[in-house]
């Protein structure tokens, strides 16, 4: 607010409106003394929850739907639950309980695996931090993967690329991994996750370079890429010599690191969390004061909203691209790190065709749920963390195939990305209450990835 | 895309003068001919003058699909080396025309064309130099037209789409979900036709998600697809677990179209194999002229057209915009599901989780590289076919070259292509932008 009137006290919706327009006409203005608060109104600040303008509440309902939709899908495939549908009309009660056992044993587990098992209270403390511990494991290189898509894209790219990205990372890291042995352990680690860090930087970085001087559209460039680095690791690297393990003869195995170089356990032995979390609270963080603090960060958002107005004033658009497409492709290294060097790697720390286990593309529904923003990157690693981890308990414990994890991911990115779709089932209204308190609130959150509605009507010439 | 499409700078646009777009666009053709004639030479040194083909090496090219039969073509004996020569001679004056000779775009696509086929020729004479067997030619061009199938109605059904304003980077998981329908209902209907029926609607069924979530609550095209493309392989891989991996006999039946011999077509020599094919093979060959058709020369097509480069002034002369975008997305639908039926039905194998191994992408790369048009994407299919082909049959020549960087070429190729063309190529103005009517 520009000026701190009295009558802008008041919580009356014109002049506050007005006074937001102004604010964000003269940013300088800000640093003028906040007026008063006007008084709250619970009731409004409930019914706001119903709207669907309120993400959390969005993203709650998204999930909900989601989860709905995967029970309906593990009750439709199970065939001996289905023959008791054939006779729903004679006797309901044994279709109805056979479904609710078949969902009620699948989420259950689901929870178990992710959050905690009940039976675990009185047990030891390992046995009580397990499932959480493993949640944190699993989120760990969605969160790298997550900021990744984000840096990206806020400088208006698309980094499908991510799958390529960290297997070169881990290429680098598990090159020095089981190779720089005469360095010091600490260091030794720290050199690999560097390594790891500047092959997914190098392989990003083509995909800048190609997009800022020849104009190759970045999307289909990282996809060519993708399955060039696969063919590369799977078809060639772990055939050849300096990689493959002789140990384990007739198998496309690398070599397995030395433990200098493996990530420590975080908190102890028994718990399956390792330092690679703590990298990617500081990834988030160092995320986070690049894009509000950092020059170049100021210069990805300018470029990302649009470039045209980002050249006139000054920036140099190609440069900021590359280097865009550099942080990805590191964060997305540092993956492939804690795909080898982690503790997620189940073949000893070494290479293997597979280890990129789909993460890349993961990574774009995190960010798409995290609304490309650091912490709320964070926050839908968790979840998909904790889906992932509870997904394993549930396939061994309730039979349900780990598949239906992917289904419940992407329907929850669906429903997010769909606000209105929500709002239509669940009947919620479409605006906000103004309380007149609007100009205090931030900016409408920009909806990342929905397409820019104002420059798309006329088609662009 | 249009975040992304902005950055890029449409010649003509932002620029605002035609001499800068002209001078950009010399400049690409300079670039890209130097480089075509460099990697000539550098060919003329790897497959003319290395020891693989020195001395008295000959190539052999075999005419017959079955080398024992009797009657027919002889094989053909070669000098490898001056062939290769020859060849790759060829290749560096295509470049070399191409950066300094001032000749028309279609001499230009001409030119890239012989510059491909004689670099491939080249490359073939010297791997199967001094080779006993040598290359099997109708095998070689069998074997590479089949593959091509799934690109080549990917590619029309991703071409489709962008020609109507919608990026469909979900052929993947269309391929998927049709391969996975066409399996299932076949099995347990035991009719190919109902299978093949059921396969295009699963398709059809995964564009209509694709329409409604890209046209009505418009998120953005590309991340959509993507997220499609994770859940058509998760719900496939969950059913499969579910019903396949335990009861395979009853669900996942490989069964597949009988081959239809057309007559006279059929007793060709070289080209015969490719007319003892099933139904969905001629199908997939003959859409492509039947869409090329409709879109170029029909109203259908130019309202399709004018919908993907400029749906306000569509709208204004009285197009409905969203409904044919419904209505083209749901049809391409029918086409990458039919895609998906060539992946079991088509080849007569079972339904396996992520069977389709990334050939949705390579499609729309296809797509791409064709430069969003039936004819060119054709071509591009049948490059990548190839090259997919390629890997199989060299192994067996023993080249010193690994498989897996045969197998990297069409990707290679695509980015090489892309970024030649770089903003010369130029997708349907309005393809990934939602049409907000207003």
């Amino acid at each position: 607010m520009s000026t701190p009137e009295p009558e802008k006290n008041e919580p009356a919706a014109e002049p506050a409106k007005d006074a937001a327009a102004a604010a964000s006409a003269a940013p300088a203005a800000t640093k003028a003394p906040k007026p008063e608060r006007p008084p709250r109104d619970w009731g409004v600040i409930i019914r706001n929850v119903f709207t669907a303008e309120n993400s959390a509440t969005v993203t709650f309902l998204a999930i909900v739907l989601a989860l709905v939709v995967g029970a309906i899908m593990i009750v439709l495939s199970n065939t001996e639950t289905m023959n008791k549908l054939g006779y729903f009309f004679a006797s309901p009660g044994d279709f109805l309980s056979a479904a609710w056992n078949d969902i009620s044993s699948a989420y259950s587990s689901l929870f178990k695996g992710a959050i905690f098992d009940p039976a675990t209270i009185s047990g030891t403390p390992e046995q009580f931090f397990g499932p959480i511990s493993n949640t944190l494991e699993y989120a760990t290189p969605l969160i790298f993967g997550g900021l990744a898509i984000s840096v990206a894209f806020r400088a208006g790219m698309f980094n499908i690329g991510g799958q390529g990205q960290l297997i070169v990372g881990a290429i680098f890291a598990s090159y020095v991994g089981f190779s720089w042995t005469a360095l010091p352990g600490l260091l030794h680690m720290l050199v690999a996750v560097l390594a790891g860090v500047v092959g997914g930087m190098l392989y990003g970085g083509i995909v800048g370079w190609l997009k800022a001087y020849r104009g190759a559209h970045e999307v289909i460039v990282t996809i060519m890429l993708n399955y060039v680095a696969f063919l590369f690791l799977g078809g060639w690297l772990l055939n050849t010599s300096v990689f493959h393990d002789a140990a384990a003869a007739g198998q496309a195995v690398g070599k397995p690191a030395t433990p200098s170089a493996v990530l420590p356990h975080l908190f102890g032995d028994q718990l399956f969390t390792d330092i690679g979390l703590v990298f990617a609270l500081l990834a988030t963080v160092a995320v986070a004061w690049f894009f509000q603090r950092s020059k170049l960060g100021f210069e990805v958002r300018a470029v990302g909203l649009r470039p045209s107005a980002a050249k006139t004033a000054g920036i140099n658009v190609s440069r900021v691209q590359i280097a865009a497409m550099l942080i990805s492709g590191g964060l997305m290294g540092l993956i492939g790190v804690t795909q080898t060097l982690g503790l997620a790697n189940p073949n000893n720390n070494s290479l293997s065709p597979n280890l990129d286990a789909g993460l890349g593309f993961t990574a774009i529904t995190v960010a798409l749920l995290g609304r490309t923003k650091p912490w709320g990157v964070v926050w839908a690693s968790l979840l998909f963390g904790a889906l992932q981890a509870g997904g394993a308990l549930m396939q061994t414990q309730a039979q349900v195939s780990i598949e239906v994890i992917t289904v419940i991911q992407a329907l929850i990115v669906i429903f997010v990305a769909a606000p209105r779709l929500v709002k239509e089932i669940f009947h919620l209204r479409a605006h906000k209450i103004d309380t007149g308190a609007k100009g205090e609130e931030a900016p409408p959150p920009v909806d990342p990835f929905h397409t820019d509605t104002t420059t798309a009507a006329g088609g662009e010439a | 895309m249009s975040t992304a499409s902005t950055a890029t700078g449409k010649p003509g646009a932002s620029e605002g003068t035609l001499s800068l777009a002209d001078a950009a666009e010399r400049r690409s053709r300079l670039v890209s001919g130097i480089a075509m004639a460099v990697m000539g030479a550098l060919g003329l040194w790897a497959f003319g003058l290395t020891s693989r083909v020195s001395g008295a090496a000959h190539t052999i090219f075999g005419l017959k699909e079955d080398p024992n039969a009797t009657g027919g073509l002889g094989p053909i004996s070669a000098p490898s080396q001056e062939l290769a020569i020859a060849l790759m001679s060829v290749a560096i004056l295509c470049g070399l025309a191409r950066a300094f000779a001032p000749v028309s775009k279609t001499v230009q696509l001409w030119l890239s064309g012989i510059y491909f086929a004689a670099y491939t020729i080249g490359f073939l004479v010297w791997a199967a130099a001094g080779s006993a067997v040598g290359l099997n030619v109708p095998v070689i061009l069998l074997q590479t037209a089949l593959a091509a199938v799934p690109l080549v109605l990917g590619s029309l059904s991703a071409l489709l789409c962008e020609r109507s304003g919608v990026v469909n980077i979900a052929v993947e998981g269309q391929f998927l979900f049709g391969a996975f329908a066409a399996v299932l209902t076949a099995s347990t209907t035991g009719s190919l036709w109902a299978g093949a029926i059921a396969g295009c609607l699963g398709g059809a069924l995964m564009c209509v998600l694709l329409a409604v979530f890209a046209n009505r609550y418009l998120i953005e095209q590309v991340v959509l697809g993507v997220v499609l493309n994770l859940l058509a392989s998760g719900v496939t891989g969950f059913l499969y677990d579910r019903l396949m991996s335990t009861n395979g006999g009853t669900y996942n039946k490989a069964q597949g179209f009988s081959s239809i011999r057309i007559p006279g077509l059929a007793s060709i020599p070289i080209i015969g194999p490719l007319f003892n094919q099933n139904i969905l093979f001629y199908l997939a060959y003959l859409l492509v002229p039947v869409v090329w058709f409709l879109l170029f020369r029909t109203r259908w097509g130019l309202r399709t057209r004018a919908v993907g480069e400029h749906p306000t002034a569509a709208d204004t002369v009285g197009i409905k915009v969203i409904g044919l975008r419904y209505r083209n997305v749901i049809t391409a639908g029918l086409l990458s599901g039919l895609g998906g039926v060539w992946l079991t039905l088509g080849l007569a194998s079972q339904f396996g989780k992520d069977m389709s191994s990334g050939k949705g992408y390579i499609a729309i790369a296809a797509l791409i590289v064709g430069r969003w048009s039936p004819i060119g994407s054709l071509g591009a299919a049948v490059l990548f076919g190839f090259a997919t082909e390629l890997q199989v049959a060299l192994t067996s020549l023993g080249t010193p070259i690994p498989g897996a960087f045969l197998a990297m070429a069409p990707y290679l190729v695509t980015i090489f292509v892309v970024a030649a063309l770089g903003g010369l190529s130029r997708p349907p103005a309005a393809s990934g932008k939602p049409y907000i009517k207003g």
